[in-house]
């Protein structure tokens, strides 16, 4: 395996795992002013994520600069060219990181009130405009023979794409109330189990359209070679999963399932693109891929090297903190 | 409309914004791993009080350093995708290393650190205080090595019309980073014991928890005074580097419009960029020569000879930076420094704080000049690259993004400025309002 293929791998890795981990801290921001009636349920909803939700976000930070190191192309490409999509999304990612701080050093009910809807928009907002970007990626882009996006907003908000926002809303909330029905006490506890099973539901019936929209409109999963459709076949499976463990009362379970299902449709989505990473419409020929927008041989050693060495070592601690902080989470045990 | 220079002013803004948050977390991360650990070897609760009472302040910070910092990793590939295309090869590297090695670090350990105090043994907590701050402070030197890469490129070739990395350890090792991360480091020590100072100083004037905030304020003072008297000493060094390495910047720092043998310093003056001289100028002869070379006579080059020079090996165009910018914001930077050594020391010598309510009065006010010169220092460092963006390889014009428009980045600019201010506001009186709890106890636990 060459190293391009390597960092195409560990590139889908931390996709993986920021859509499994900030799954549910955007699932639960969404929630947050549904589930919790008053101020200390949702300051308990708040302190199930509050200390994973920083590092968690890492993951999105990390992939974007992976991206840029070892795809640099695909990177300029990427995000000048969804430059106002982005933008929004940068705004929906600042309120949601200052409203975890912002929303409990007042205790005006106005301003936290107004903070928890700000921290809803700042969890629906990224998570509808991933499910977009991931939609066009699927689909392609008209890219030009420079590498470069000129299509501007309009043409990103396509049907297909918009799809696949909701399809990640619904997963995502989801997964968020799967995690509150494993973290949260009491009543948050009892309304997140309830919500799941509707959410689990919503999200079947988005991603069985979804996929079979993907099947006719796009090659993720009928290209020759390596493709999408096991991948996407077990995911459908995991999917089912999660619905047959919520109808068990075994939420680990189903969180467990969620998270495998996020997992295997980042490998069905980069399966599905391999080799290539930004698909132009406009010409086969004019695609992105691992070989031509990557970085140097030498480049991609270096960053290999550091990648092995220190990947374990963020890991080993990630599964530490999860572990100081795996009880549920009670209104006497709240900080935020 | 030309979108060059809303895309400056965007980044511009946008970075200054994120540096107002980022160098706090630098220092304070550190002094409050300090002021612990003291509380694990004595027992003496009251640095317990005082770690627990900064670190919602720390945090507050942090958060807002995160959600900037994050529009700036965007930035690169959003408006300068050129420039991310010629120089991802060499410049993403240092950008995945900073997530991996320090981002990674200093988001987990700083919330097990806040949120853990019941959680885990005294050693072990104090440990998470010491991880969040070496993270926060590694992510600082891999920042700076990539923008040192821009300010003096080193260990790289030029191949198909990219920069490509030939030399990592060229590049981790460039010998502009030593003084910048040095500087840097040192200017968040300054800031963090001026915060710290001011903090302690509105509660000793109001005569609330006297004792505490007297040992908060004898460690304030010890940082801001350390931490100014490095900044300036390196800054010192500094100069006479980038005087080496990019002279024009430093020429237009000075307003030097002529070479001079012996040169003489500008103390103040009003350059005139049309005129190319400058007006009402105080001069303190010798001293530039002795500043740039430690020696009384030497020659130092003037922005005139030096542009004469960057066409001879550049080709035709403009080479001098902004020098009223550049001259200006040197002098607030060193200003505030001096200004700051003075305060610190004056901090420092006093022996019973409580009793100099005028010294107590300046300091509550003083945390306005680290932040001025930490802004001032980063428009030298960046407007007096000017026109390159990554120095004598790429020009700023060059490295945009071809298919965002003007008004794309009007929309943008308008959005992240609006929001910014608005938060900035926000987190300031926040800020306050954490200083003015009833009782310092509260203050660690009501959250």
């Amino acid at each position: 395996m060459d190293l391009n293929t390597l960092w195409f791998i560990l590139i889908t890795i931390l996709f993986a795992g920021f859509f499994v981990l900030e799954g549910f801290d955007y699932g639960v921001g969404m929630l947050l002013p549904f589930l919790g009636k008053k101020d200390e349920e949702r300051r308990i909803i708040l302190n199930t994520i509050g200390p994973v939700w920083d590092s968690n976000e890492v993951w999105m930070i990390t992939a974007g600069g992976a991206m840029f190191a070892a795809f640099p192309q695909v990177y300029a490409t990427l995000f000048s060219g969804a430059y106002v999509a982005l933008i929004l999304m940068l705004v929906g990612l600042i309120l949601r990181g200052v409203g975890f701080e912002f929303r409990s050093r007042s205790p005006s009910p106005r301003w936290r009130n107004t903070w928890d809807w700000l921290l809803f928009i700042g969890s629906l907002v990224p998570a509808l405009l991933w499910g977009a970007v991931v939609g066009n990626l699927m689909r392609g882009l008209a890219i030009d023979a420079r590498m470069t996006y000129w299509g501007g907003l309009l043409p990103l908000l396509n049907p297909f794409a918009l799809w696949a926002g909701l399809t990640f809303v619904a997963l995502f909330v989801m997964h968020g109330a799967n995690f509150l029905a494993l973290r949260a006490s009491g009543e948050v506890e009892q309304r997140a189990k309830a919500v799941a099973f509707r959410a689990w539901i919503a999200a079947v019936i988005l991603t069985v359209v979804f996929v079979v929209w993907a099947f006719f409109a796009t090659d993720i999963l009928t290209k020759p070679g390596v493709n999408g459709l096991v991948p996407a076949v077990l995911a459908a499976v995991a999917l089912l999963l999660v619905g047959y463990f919520l109808r068990q009362g075994r939420f680990g379970w189903a969180f467990a399932m969620g998270a495998l299902t996020f997992v295997l449709a980042t490998v069905m989505v980069f399966a599905g693109l391999y080799p290539r990473i930004l698909i132009s419409t406009l010409n086969p020929a004019y695609s992105l891929t691992i070989y031509n927008a990557s970085s140097s041989p030498y480049t991609l050693r270096v960053m290999t090297i550091v990648a092995l060495v220190f990947v374990p070592i963020v890991l080993a601690y990630l599964a530490w903190t999860y572990k100081v902080f795996s009880d549920r989470v009670t209104g006497k045990k709240v900080i935020y | 409309m030309n979108p060059v220079p809303l895309a400056r002013w965007q980044f511009a803004l946008t970075t200054i914004f994120h540096w107002l948050f980022v160098p706090l977390t630098l220092g304070l991360s550190l002094f409050i791993a300090l002021v612990q650990t003291w509380y694990v070897r004595t027992g003496n609760e009251k640095y317990k009080q005082i770690a627990r009472f900064f670190g919602p302040l720390l945090l507050l910070n942090f958060a807002m350093g995160v959600v900037t910092g994050i529009v700036q990793e965007f930035h690169f590939g959003l408006n300068w995708s050129e420039y991310s295309r010629f120089m991802g090869d060499i410049f993403g590297a240092p950008l995945a290393i900073e997530a991996l090695l320090a981002f990674y670090l200093e988001s987990t350990f700083l919330a097990v650190w806040y949120f853990g105090w019941d959680r885990l043994s005294k050693k072990a907590h104090l440990a998470t205080a010491w991880l969040a701050a070496l993270g926060t402070n590694i992510s600082a030197y891999w920042i700076l090595t990539a923008n040192s890469f821009m300010q003096h490129p080193r260990g790289y070739t030029l191949q198909g019309g990219r920069a490509l990395m030939a030399d990592f350890f060229a590049l981790i090792t460039n010998p502009n980073i030593p003084f910048q991360f040095t500087h840097v480091l040192s200017g968040g020590l300054a800031l963090a014991g001026f915060v710290v100072m001011a903090f302690a100083a509105w509660y000793l004037l109001k005569g609330r928890e006297k004792e505490l905030f007297g040992v908060a304020f004898r460690w304030g003072a010890r940082f801001a005074l350390i931490g100014s008297l490095l900044v300036g000493i390196i800054g010192h060094f500094q100069g006479q580097f980038v005087l080496q390495a990019q002279p024009m910047k430093m020429a237009a720092a000075e307003a030097l419009w002529e070479t001079e043998q012996p040169a003489s310093f500008v103390v103040f003056a009003i350059p005139n960029e049309r005129a190319r001289t400058n007006a009402l100028a105080i001069r303190i002869p010798y001293l530039l020569s002795f500043l740039s070379y430690n020696n009384f006579t030497a020659r130092v080059e003037g922005l005139k000879d030096l542009e004469k020079a960057a066409v001879a090996q550049y080709g035709p165009g403009q080479y001098i930076p902004p020098v009223a910018v550049n001259f200006y914001a040197f002098r607030i930077m060193v200003l505030a420094g001096l200004l700051m050594i003075g305060l610190a020391a004056l901090a420092v010598a006093a022996k019973r704080p409580e009793s100099r309510p005028g010294l107590l009065k300046v300091l509550l006010w003083a945390p306005i000049l680290p932040y001025l010169a930490g802004t001032a220092g980063w428009i030298v460092a960046e407007v007096g690259r000017w026109p390159w963006i990554v120095y004598g390889l790429l020009r700023i014009e060059d490295a945009i993004s071809p298919n965002v428009s003007a008004g794309n980045i009007i929309f943008s600019l308008v959005i992240l400025t609006g929001l910014y201010a608005v938060l900035s506001v926000l987190a300031f009186r926040l800020a306050l309002k954490h200083g003015a709890q009833e009782a310092v106890g509260q203050a660690a636990e009501a959250y």
